[in-house]
């Protein structure tokens, strides 16, 4: 499947689901800044990759799905459930990425600072958009071989 | 003052990346920026600024131990949703303490250094 980009999804997400996201990653941003403040760079260090937004954006995708099926009529709990594994199998897929990124930037940031932040970009993207062609590739195959388990089911959402 | 500027650098770089996920389909790709370094980018741009090259390259070093972690933390949400069916906010939020687990962990396994 090809990657799209659509606008039109943009009408799902409500003008407080934005703030809550800005107020969210802000939040976490000063947060980082106080950790490294009173216990040093190292532990602080660690909470930039502190998962606090996707509580936010994971809930937010499983709610406009449930609201989704209960426009058409269906409780829509389990398909809010399987939006947001799907948003969790690719944040798993996207730390990758977020792994490429810290390691180039560690390596880089000492020679170059404005290259080791361009290159730690490149890498986290390159990394995440080649470990998630990776993953679909096995899944095509894993389903023309044989069948799923039943508790993943379902994951074709788009 | 400079934590004012830390909430609305780290507020912007959130929502961008945000918005940019919500436009992308499909979803499992979509899921990818669940895990983009937004706060990274904001905080480590602070600490070159204000601390200089090796400071930023030890929080550098450091979160390749959070990237672990929240590839452990990702795995647990996802099977505490499809396998257990848990609703998305418990899930979420009880799996930070995998996080922290994992996180400290190897961060101790290393020396308590990074």
């Amino acid at each position: 499947m090809i990657v799209k980009l659509s606008l039109s999804t943009l009408k799902d997400t409500r003008w407080y689901e934005y703030l809550i996201r800005f107020v969210l990653g802000g939040a976490v941003t000063a947060f980082t800044g106080v950790v490294s403040s009173l216990f040093g760079a190292s532990v602080g260090g660690l909470f930039l990759a502190l998962p606090a937004i996707f509580c936010a954006s994971a809930t937010l995708i499983a709610s406009h799905e449930k609201r989704r099926k209960r426009e058409a009529g269906a409780s829509g709990r389990r398909r809010g459930q399987q939006a947001a594994a799907l948003d969790a199998a690719g944040a798993a897929l996207g730390s990758l990425g977020m792994l490429a990124f810290a390691l180039t930037f560690r390596l880089l940031v000492e020679r170059k600072e404005t290259v080791a932040f361009i290159a730690a970009l490149v890498a986290w993207t390159v990394i995440s958009v080649a470990a998630w062609w990776i993953w679909r590739r096995i899944r095509a195959f894993r389903r023309v071989a044989g069948p799923r388990r039943p508790e993943f089911a379902g994951r074709e959402l788009t | 003052m400079e934590y004012v500027a830390r909430f609305l650098i780290g507020g912007l770089a959130v929502s961008a990346f945000a918005l940019l996920g919500d436009m992308l389909r499909p979803k499992g790709f979509a899921g990818l920026f669940g895990a983009a370094p937004s706060v990274a980018l904001a905080t480590l741009g602070i600490a070159l600024w204000q601390h200089g090259a090796s400071y930023a390259a030890v929080q550098g070093k450091a979160m390749m131990w959070g990237a672990l972690a929240l590839l452990a933390y990702s795995i647990v949400v996802c099977h505490l949703l499809m396998r257990w069916r848990w609703n998305a906010l418990p899930a979420t939020i009880s799996a930070l303490l995998v996080w922290l687990c994992v996180a400290f962990g190897i961060y101790f396994a290393a020396g308590g250094s990074a």
